[in-house]
């Protein structure tokens, strides 16, 4: 089974993780053209690579983000959203 | 025995009939160039050379032939989806599927069987009365039958499902059918071989010539071809390709898994499926259970597969067949699934003049990859969408205007 470590439990089964995604920065929905929102809401960076990804250990709710190599399937790093860099 | 092979070994012209012809060299340029022998690659190229003359192709693969999804899947060829788009296009490939095995002069054991989407809620019985009433509009023969047809067709079934999830009724779709994946590739392989396509393993692209808008040519690890007109067809590989044309897309790589039992005496003829179990099977001419179950919960680009899946579908089908405890799992494997948001399909003409994409066939690409084949050559020659094509175009994205086909297999609804 493979093993993921949450910044606020510690390493748990994957099983208990819900998997949301690469951190995408939101633009302006205010400003934004109907193009740049449609790109916004539906295109991904599909092609493999070291990601930045949402991830939440659900028994305890708590969201972070995990630098994965969605290649190998190697986490890097996992550690609590920080804000916008 | 072995005196006869020696002599075709050392005998450099190969007397033996072989199934595809061996190319050394890849020519300077070619009219099209078809990234991917896999099935659709394959019917694409066949029926570019069959119906439209265009025999100066080159079909690229960086494996082997068939070796990616068209050797993955569960072999399972229906029609009966949920949106008219989906019908349409999904009942087209049905009908081609029935004369193939004549087509190529090759045994495809296309077995009709008849599929039972199972349905045990209410809300779930709903969607199957949906999708019924618009298959039969549309002429396909879908209805709605209760448990006891079920019990009927696959005797040893529980109908309780372990007592916690009753089995309602199902969708029925008399024309289901599934077929030998590899020979689908190998059929198309040859036909378009000996029409004059050239088909190239162990060839992988490195990179697509683009200027000034338009596809020059592409680089590949045995040299540079030039050529006008690409086909993307490579599955799980299409986010790899669109990066170097530069094309942004929702499509997305999730693993899923599939896996098969020992052989056992022939006990189940339909095909079944429990979207709420999220179990699918049917049983293989040859005996074997062959089954899948969803799709894996995070992004991957592998094909490696999990002690969890098969925990999880073997609890899922002891619920439905509680005597198959004592049978043993043979062999399980994982294939990349470029999966879209809508679960409808990319198909057709992209920002790149001169690239073409057939994508997007997530986790329901086998059942059409005759009529893939089929509109993509039409696209490609003609350079306007195959009509039944149109509503799969990339643009749908950009306008919201999403196509919702639910009827898709291995996915939540």
């Amino acid at each position: 089974m493979k093993i993921l470590t949450c910044p606020l439990n510690g390493p748990r089964p994957v099983s208990e993780f819900f998997y949301w995604g690469e951190v995408r920065p939101m633009p302006n929905p205010n400003l934004a053209s109907d193009d740049e929102w449609a790109d916004y809401v539906f295109n991904r960076n599909g092609a493999p690579g070291v990601k930045k990804e949402w991830w939440c250990h659900t028994p305890s709710n708590t969201w972070f983000i995990a630098e994965r190599d969605t290649e190998k399937d190697v986490v890097l790093k996992t550690y609590f959203y920080q804000g916008e860099e | 025995m072995p005196w006869r092979l020696l002599r075709f070994a050392l005998n450099k012209k190969h007397p033996e009939p072989r199934m595809f012809t061996f190319h050394e060299k890849l020519k300077p340029s070619y009219d099209v160039v078809i990234i991917g022998a896999g099935g659709h690659g394959l019917a694409a190229a066949y029926y570019l050379a069959k119906e439209h003359g265009v025999t100066n192709v080159c079909v690229l693969e960086k494996g082997y032939i068939g070796g990616g999804n068209t050797g993955r899947n569960t072999t399972i060829i229906r029609s009966n989806y949920l949106t008219p788009e989906g019908v349409q296009f999904y009942d087209e490939s049905v009908k081609l599927w029935q004369d193939l095995s004549t087509d190529f002069d090759l045994n495809l054991f296309y077995a009709n069987r008849g599929h039972f989407t199972l349905a045990h809620t209410d809300s779930a019985l709903r969607t199957m009365r949906w999708r019924a009433e618009v298959n039969k509009h549309y002429g396909v023969n879908s209805e709605v039958v209760g448990p006891e047809v079920v019990k009927e067709a696959a005797p040893m079934i529980d109908l309780s499902c372990a007592g916690h999830a009753p089995i309602l009724g199902a969708l029925y779709h008399a024309p289901g059918s599934v077929a030998r994946h590899d020979a689908v590739a190998w059929g198309y392989g040859r036909g378009a071989d000996q029409r004059g396509v050239e088909i190239h393993q162990q060839t992988e692209v490195l990179g697509i010539d683009v200027q000034a808008g338009k596809v020059k040519g592409v680089k590949t690890s045995r040299g540079y071809i030039s050529t006008g007109k690409v086909l993307c067809a490579v599955a799980g590989s299409t986010p790899r390709i669109l990066k170097m044309v530069d094309v942004k897309t929702p499509i997305y790589i999730h693993p899923l898994q599939a896996m098969v039992s020992e052989p056992i005496k022939p006990w189940l003829d339909p095909i079944l499926v429990s979207g709420s179990l999220h179990v699918y099977i049917s049983q293989s001419a040859r005996g074997e259970l062959v089954m899948g179950a969803s799709l894996d919960p995070y992004e991957l680009h592998g094909t490696r597969s999990t002690l969890d899946f098969v925990e999880g579908l073997s609890t899922h089908m002891l619920e439905m067949f509680p005597f198959l405890s004592g049978v043993k799992v043979m062999r399980q494997w994982a294939g990349m699934a470029d999966m879209t948001p809508d679960f409808a399909p990319v198909m057709g003409k992209t920002p790149v003049e001169g690239f073409y994409l057939d994508s997007g066939w997530g986790t329901w690409g086998f059942k059409a990859t005759p009529v893939c084949g089929k509109t993509m050559a039409h696209t490609l020659v003609n350079d306007t969408p195959h009509p039944l094509i149109t509503g799969f175009s990339m643009d749908r994205f950009r306008n919201y205007a999403l196509t919702g086909e639910k009827g898709a297999a291995s996915v939540g609804h």
